[in-house]
């Protein structure tokens, strides 16, 4: 017992004995270099791995602009005014204005009547549904964002345009045929229907996100409203559309990231053939969006066509990177003011 | 509701027409109707081999990469680059599916030369779930009690096998219902295939192959609606889809009732 | 047998307050020195340095807050694993600084095993992997040896004859009681030198908690055990040596008997009265 124990804790660098370094640098360096453990790996590993979507979106940017340059090389900033979409060889001829406004106005139909429904249904959720209802109501919407765009197109075309001529075209351009934006026959194989779907698909988003909003309302602002003699809808008004307000804008811009994304569901109701005929004068012309267009030629395009193709997608990939980091933006906010987490 | 139910009644009352042992065991063809006209018959299960070697080869893809990614946001993420990486994640999440196509197309199809093939779809739908099977990750872990953690790091476990066997462990349910939802939706994706896979009536011999997925099929018989019995077949695909993807989902919802909100509501 | 006086003397620093040593000749097992630890700009331990012996019970009391946690987080460097934690000063566990340059904190950790104030068992994981987790995770396969282990520290952990027949079941199927002794067994299967207790008991009824102090003083044949406690009656129940800490500072550190009957400082006099606290 007189012998003093000598503990060995197991070092990293015992496999190399310590070397008197010449200068700092190295010496901090050699001692990274000997620390490195298995740990360092895996954090190396992760991090390299969780870069990924950096690269990603990086080198989707890099394909996109060189994939254009061609287009832009030729055109200039005309393609982003022209109308004119000639692929006939010898006279080619590319502007991408009328599917700009074509995305612009689907979404933004899609945003106005969406945003209204998706309201309606965050409020019934977070403010006046029974508790029992709750939960199954939320699950319907869930199961509504799990079907596939290609069906809401399928059934868009094949069911839901007719009730839209029917019902809503035919009086709006009997009666309101003078107005601009209602010329034309009632053929549902257009704008307005693809706008119309799109309102429909992005339901799910916008409503859950804007109802998570709500429910992050302190319930004592609710009672707040309570306390000053408040009506339920002045409460809802008041207490929680103002205080959510900016997670619910949220929402709105991310269901507009999607309604601008949306490819296949516009593609199959849209109804529209390129070129300048197909400016969205009114909704019930048939319309081409930027990305019913990629879709629809992508796979025949060649040379200087293809590059216009990829002119149509770095426009869209800026609209969605700003749309969505706009978006994002407002609901990150939103959440950690209301979760009580400063930074 | 009405739109949910509508296309569910839809879907059933003019799929199920079309369903029969041909119309899912056999490959597309098209017959002379007695009155001279030709006829879409034959079935889809080109289609639907398709989709399931896309999702399988998506999944395989995808869910190692995003749990080892979720991982990072949830261990590592708590700084300045971590909050950017989760940030454009989200951003990704919500990026239009077409450019994904003209990404992998790009890169893929022409680039390094593999052509039309269902590597290069599962490639391009693995870069749209990547970023969901990230966060559900990420969510799941951080359900994770940080007693847990601190009971595996006391034992005098490496970061990394704490994370893998015990982390990873307790969070596995929630990391198997976002990889199921994920897998889910991604089934369903049609417009980055367009770019990517080509199309194929035969069964599939190589995932360098081209290949047939539902939702391509859906969108194609829809524009040959002149083609007699298309439409008929296109509902029948469509049923098929709806099928697939309702019940993956219902199964995990119902599995999973009341549990992993944080998780379901990324996806 | 001379060790603990010579490193006594080394460690004698300026500011340190003269420790009452009263069996100067047996080995001490960890000590710190002069050891301080922040959360943040939060400075929760000042100049802690404290002397904890071989194959006894040494038990730390203080009011809520006073870094009593903190401090046996230090000793096995767990602290550190909270975001912006800083430690300073040194604690040796033997003769070796675990914050030495160099020295992995994992390896502390499978010197010095810890159990928490609530029960944690690993969720997914059965009563015999629950044990079998560190040996296992630290690359034991030899089933034999992981079979003997198991039995070996449920048994330390007096929870063998409960749990013999279903070692398959859940962990967190278990009582409460049965629950902190399966972490406790869990600890106990890497055969750690020193158990390190973060208030054990605090969330257990006072049965499981008589059977959790019988099992402590039985593991000091083989084990050192520092015990974090609320409880002073169960600090004087179970310990053989008992620090005071107040505000992050060691405001007296003797043998337990002592330190009850006659406290040297005035604060600890009024903290065992309940003047305050």
């Amino acid at each position: 017992m007189g012998l003093p124990r000598v503990s060995i804790l197991a070092t990293t660098e015992e496999a190399a004995p310590a070397k008197r370094a010449e200068d700092k640098v190295s010496d901090t360096f050699l001692q990274k270099l000997k620390g490195f453990s298995s740990d360092d790996l895996f954090e190396f590993l992760a991090t390299s791995i969780g870069s990924l979507v950096l690269v990603i979106l990086i080198v989707t940017s890099v394909v996109l602009t060189r994939g254009s340059l061609a287009v832009f090389g030729k055109f200039g900033f005309g393609f982003l005014t022209g109308t004119d979409w000639n692929t006939s060889l010898g006279s080619e001829s590319y502007g991408a204005l009328p599917y700009i406004l074509g995305t612009l106005v689907t979404a933004g139909i899609a945003i106005s009547v969406g945003i209204l429904i998706s309201l309606g249904i965050a409020i019934f959720l977070s403010e006046m549904a029974p508790s029992f209802l709750r939960s199954p109501l939320s699950q319907v919407i869930e199961l509504l964002a799990a079907v596939p765009s290609v069906i809401y197109g399928f059934w868009g075309l094949f069911v839901f345009r007719f009730w839209v001529r029917d019902y809503l075209e035919t009086p709006l351009s009997t009666y309101l045929g003078w107005i601009p934006a209602f010329h034309g026959t009632a053929t549902g194989y257009d704008i307005l229907t693809a706008g119309l779907v799109l309102s429909i698909m992005i339901i799910p988003t916008v409503s859950s996100v804007s109802k998570e909003t709500m429910m992050a309302v302190p319930s004592s602002q609710r009672e707040a409203a309570y306390s000053i003699g408040a009506t339920r809808w002045e409460v809802v008004k008041l207490g929680v559309l103002r205080y959510g307000r900016s997670g619910i804008f949220g929402a709105a811009i991310l269901g507009l990231g999607r309604a601008v994304g949306e490819t296949m569901a516009v593609t199959m109701v849209i109804g529209g053939t390129p070129g300048p005929y197909v400016l969205p004068t009114s909704l019930l012309k048939g319309g081409v969006t930027l990305s019913s267009l990629i879709a629809t030629e992508f796979g025949d395009a060649t040379g200087i066509h293809l590059s216009a193709l990829f002119g149509l997608g770095i426009v869209l990939f800026l609209f969605a990177l700003v749309i969505n980091v706009f978006a994002r933006l407002m609901v990150w906010r939103v959440f950690k003011v209301t979760g009580g987490i400063v930074e | 509701m009405i739109p949910l139910a509508s296309i569910l009644f839809e879907v059933v009352r003019n799929g199920a027409t079309a369903l029969s042992v041909q119309f899912l065991t056999g490959t597309p063809a098209l017959v002379t109707l007695p009155t001279g006209n030709a006829a879409l018959a034959g079935g889809i299960a080109v289609s639907i081999e398709g989709t399931l070697v896309l999702m399988g080869l998506t999944a395989v893809i995808a869910v190692p990469i995003g749990l080892l990614a979720g991982v990072y946001l949830a261990e590592f993420g708590d700084n300045r680059f971590g909050r950017s990486i989760r940030f454009l994640n989200d951003v990704l999440s919500e990026f239009p599916s077409i450019v994904i196509g003209i990404l992998v197309y790009s890169i893929l199809v022409v680039g390094l030369r593999v052509g039309f093939s269902a590597f290069a779809g599962g490639v391009a739908l693995s870069i749209i779930m990547l970023p969901i099977v990230t966060r559900t990750t990420e969510e799941s872990i951080k359900l994770v009690p940080r007693s847990v953690r601190d009971a595996a790091m006391a034992l005098g476990i490496r970061k990394w096998r704490a994370t893998i066997s015990v982390v990873l462990s307790t969070a596995r349910s929630g990391v198997v219902t976002g990889a199921l939802l994920s897998v889910a939706r991604i089934s369903g994706e049609s417009a980055p295939l367009l770019l990517t896979i080509g199309t194929s009536s035969y069964f599939l011999s190589g995932l360098n192959q081209q290949v047939d997925a539902l939702p391509v099929r859906i969108f194609l018989l829809s524009s040959e609606n002149y083609v007699s019995g298309a439409q008929q077949q296109g509902w029948g695909a469509a049923l098929i889809l709806i099928v697939l993807v309702l019940c993956l989902n219902l199964a995990v919802r119902i599995a999973t009732r009341g549990k992993y909100g944080a998780v379901r509501s990324r996806i | 047998m001379t060790l603990g006086i010579q490193v006594d003397k080394e460690l004698k620093a300026e500011n340190t307050k003269p420790i009452l040593i009263s069996r100067p000749v047996e080995p001490l097992k960890i000590q710190t020195d002069k050891l301080n630890a922040w959360f943040g700009n939060n400075h929760v331990l000042r100049d802690v340095s404290l002397r904890i012996k071989e194959n006894h019970v040494t038990a730390i009391i203080g009011p809520s807050g006073c870094g009593k946690s903190t401090l046996i987080r230090c000793m096995n460097r767990m602290h550190e694993l909270v975001p912006q934690a800083k430690v300073s000063g040194a604690v040796l566990l033997d003769d070796a600084n675990v914050y030495a340059k160099g020295v992995d904190p994992v390896s502390v950790r499978r010197k010095i095993g810890m159990v928490f104030q609530k029960p944690n068992p690993f969720p997914t994981m059965s009563v015999y992997d629950n044990v079998a987790a560190g040996l296992k995770l630290n690359g034991e396969r030899d089933h034999a040896r992981l079979d003997r282990a198991v039995k070996r520290s449920l048994d330390l952990a007096f929870l063998w004859e409960e749990v013999k027949h279903e070692l398959d079941k859940s962990g967190s199927s278990l009582s409460g009681g049965q629950q902190q002794r399966l972490c406790i067994a869990r600890a106990l299967a890497v055969e750690p030198e020193v158990l390190l207790m973060d208030e054990p008991c605090s969330a257990l009824d006072p049965i499981a908690t008589a059977k959790i102090e019988e099992l402590i003083t039985n593991l000091k044949d083989q084990y050192t055990v520092v015990i974090v406690t609320h409880n002073m009656q169960q600090a004087a129940r179970v310990s053989d040596y008992t620090a005071f800490l107040y505000l992050g500072q060691l405001i007296e550190y003797g043998d337990t008997t002592n330190l009850f009957e006659n406290p040297k400082e005035e604060l600890t006099e009024r903290y065992l009265t309940g003047k305050f606290g």
